[in-house]
């Protein structure tokens, strides 16, 4: 037996939590895959095709690869936060197996990193599906791109972390209807995924310095358009508070509903 | 047939799990009222109490799930809660209610579990080999475990809790709703378990587990440990060698009990009759009745029954 040690994130807890979640994604892999993925894909060709017509671009990009870019950050919230929430909840309140993990040697910070880390990852990778389909509408594929999966990966990683402070707070699936009409639905329309954030008012500019979305909106734009180093580097410190605080909360919440 | 237990075993060494001075309140109740329970190393101890006494909130303080109010608590010498996480590495827990990753295979279940307790990996296949076996599942161990039946899911409930050798198993209400068949398979795995040299620590409402299992058994009543013994040492102080059991209509038992109050015996409800206990010492004082063997369920309800009236 490895030594346990106390009041630390340790590493083989971690590795335990990720496995878990693994063997579990083995499972589950088609259906998680097929939602995560098909889902952008049909939003992307739908605003494409459709807003395509009336919009033929946007500073010069044509509007189905400025979609295209995008969806990659609406791809990774989906993913991210709905698999979060909902198994949270599942794990907490139905099927009891957070009782299970925490009657042994696993404290909830790392049940949080743990799951936050695989489902961030996770929603990371799947969001670079939207950016393959716009390769088919002609997007010129630029070095930068190879950053794309990284950025998800980050937002990812912090939109799980929401998912579960979200699971925390809520003791039915029903108690959700709050989170998704009140707060991401309207963190997937102002991130300036489908409409540029610059036209609009000055106050709502400002409010969507305050969506995680849209910083990864932008960075992804950059990565296809162009980097802008000074502006990056805020928006990447910007998903990394962002991560934190959703983190911290997640910790927060989730271990006053387990631990009583 | 069982192996039946009936010695009490001693041991000088430090208990394997105390608690001093316990206090657990939920808003206005109070779950858990000043218990004092030290759990001897290597015994078989027995939680007895009705619903609502308190065993199912001491297992979840044990296993640092529910803070205590006041008290001191100590598992295997670490400090709850402070060490809580040592003590729950070599400690291992099978919960009341079934919390199986029911989705996985039954192979799978135990496999995350031996991550979770942090088995080397070079010893994780045969730990997973091991408690199969130990479950009878060897057979369904790519099965999902969903679609195993409840007796079988609760024993890889109990082999996912021994996955890693814990030196301390708790075993919350282990047999609770299962048939009688299964239950006896569970008994000797309890025992077994003990005989290799564990601690148990079994909570129970089932006062005939609790003597076949139980070297020694602390009787819980609204919080507190109310008796403490082996069963043969408990049934001998609080209900004697005998009993009698005197049948009468249910409007006569009132004022049975009322005239034995008023002599000073003691006795307990028992459905359609009342029992008066330590029959052997009160010969000639008692009405005419069926006379028995003096059992742990008398000392049960005699402890913990006196307040449904």
């Amino acid at each position: 037996m490895s030594s346990v040690r106390v009041g630390r994130i340790e590493m083989p807890a971690l590795a335990a939590v990720w496995v878990r979640e693994w063997t579990v994604f083995k499972y589950y892999w088609r259906t998680r895959t097929f939602a995560a993925i098909v889902e952008p894909v049909i939003t992307l060709l739908a605003f494409g095709f459709g807003f395509g017509k009336l919009v033929s671009s946007i500073d010069g990009v044509p509007y189905i690869q400025f979609v295209g870019t995008g969806a990659v950050a609406t791809a990774v919230l989906f993913s991210a936060v709905f698999s979060s929430m909902f198994d949270a909840l599942y794990k907490r309140r139905y099927q009891r197996v957070y009782d299970a993990m925490l009657a042994a040697p696993v404290d909830v910070d790392e049940i949080v990193t743990g799951e936050s880390l695989f489902l961030g990852t996770r929603a990371g990778l799947y969001g670079v599906a939207p950016l393959l389909v716009a390769f088919i509408f002609g997007l010129k594929p630029e070095p930068a791109m190879v950053l794309v999966p990284f950025i998800g990966v980050l937002t990812g990683i912090g939109f799980a972390a929401l998912g579960m402070w979200f699971a925390a707070m809520v003791s039915t699936y029903d108690g959700f209807s709050y989170v998704i009409s009140g707060v991401i639905t309207p963190l997937f329309l102002v991130a300036g995924t489908f409409f540029p954030l610059n036209r609009m008012p000055q106050w709502l500019q400002s409010l969507a310095q305050l969506n995680p979305l849209y910083h990864c909106v932008e960075l992804v734009r950059h990565c296809a358009f162009g980097l802008d180093p000074a502006a990056d580097m805020a928006h990447v410190g910007a998903l990394c508070a962002f991560a934190v605080l959703a983190w911290w909360l997640a910790v927060w919440r989730t271990r006053a509903k387990l631990i009583v | 047939m069982l192996p039946v237990s009936r010695t009490t075993r001693l041991s000088t060494a430090a208990p394997a799990v105390a608690l001093h001075g316990v206090v657990k309140r939920f808003g206005a109740v109070v779950a858990v009222d000043g218990l004092e329970l030290e759990v001897p190393a290597g015994l078989c101890y027995g939680l007895l109490g009705p619903n609502g006494a308190g065993k199912s909130t001491t297992m979840r303080i044990l296993t640092g799930q529910a803070l205590a109010d006041a008290g001191d608590i100590e598992v295997l010498g670490h400090l709850l809660p402070a060490e809580s996480k040592l003590a729950r590495a070599r400690m291992g827990v099978c919960p009341q209610e079934g919390n199986l990753d029911v989705d996985l295979g039954v192979r799978d279940v135990l496999d995350v579990f031996a991550r979770l307790y942090r088995v080397p990996a070079p010893e994780r296949t045969a730990a997973v080999d091991r408690a199969l076996a130990l479950a009878g599942l060897e057979q369904r161990a790519n099965d999902r475990a969903v679609t195993l039946s409840g007796g079988m899911q609760r024993r890889l409930l109990i082999a996912r809790a021994l996955i890693h050798r814990p030196e301390v198993v708790l075993l919350d209400e282990p047999t609770v709703g299962l048939d009688p068949q299964i239950r006896q398979e569970l008994w000797s795995l309890i025992l077994a378990l003990r005989d290799d040299g564990a601690t148990v620590l079994m909570s129970t409402h089932y006062i005939e587990e609790a003597e076949r299992l139980a070297d020694r058994v602390a009787i819980m009543s609204a919080g507190r440990v109310v008796a403490e013994g082996s069963p043969a040492e408990l049934i001998r102080a609080h209900a004697g060698r005998e009993v009698v059991d005197v049948h009468a209509p249910v409007t006569q038992l009132s004022a049975l009990h009322a005239q034995a109050r008023a002599d000073g015996l003691p006795t307990r409800r028992s459905g359609p009759a009342i029992t008066y206990l330590h029959a052997d010492s009160l010969d000639g004082r008692l009405p005419a009745g069926a006379r028995r063997g003096a059992t742990l369920e008398d000392v049960f309800v005699r402890l913990t029954g006196d307040y449904v009236e």
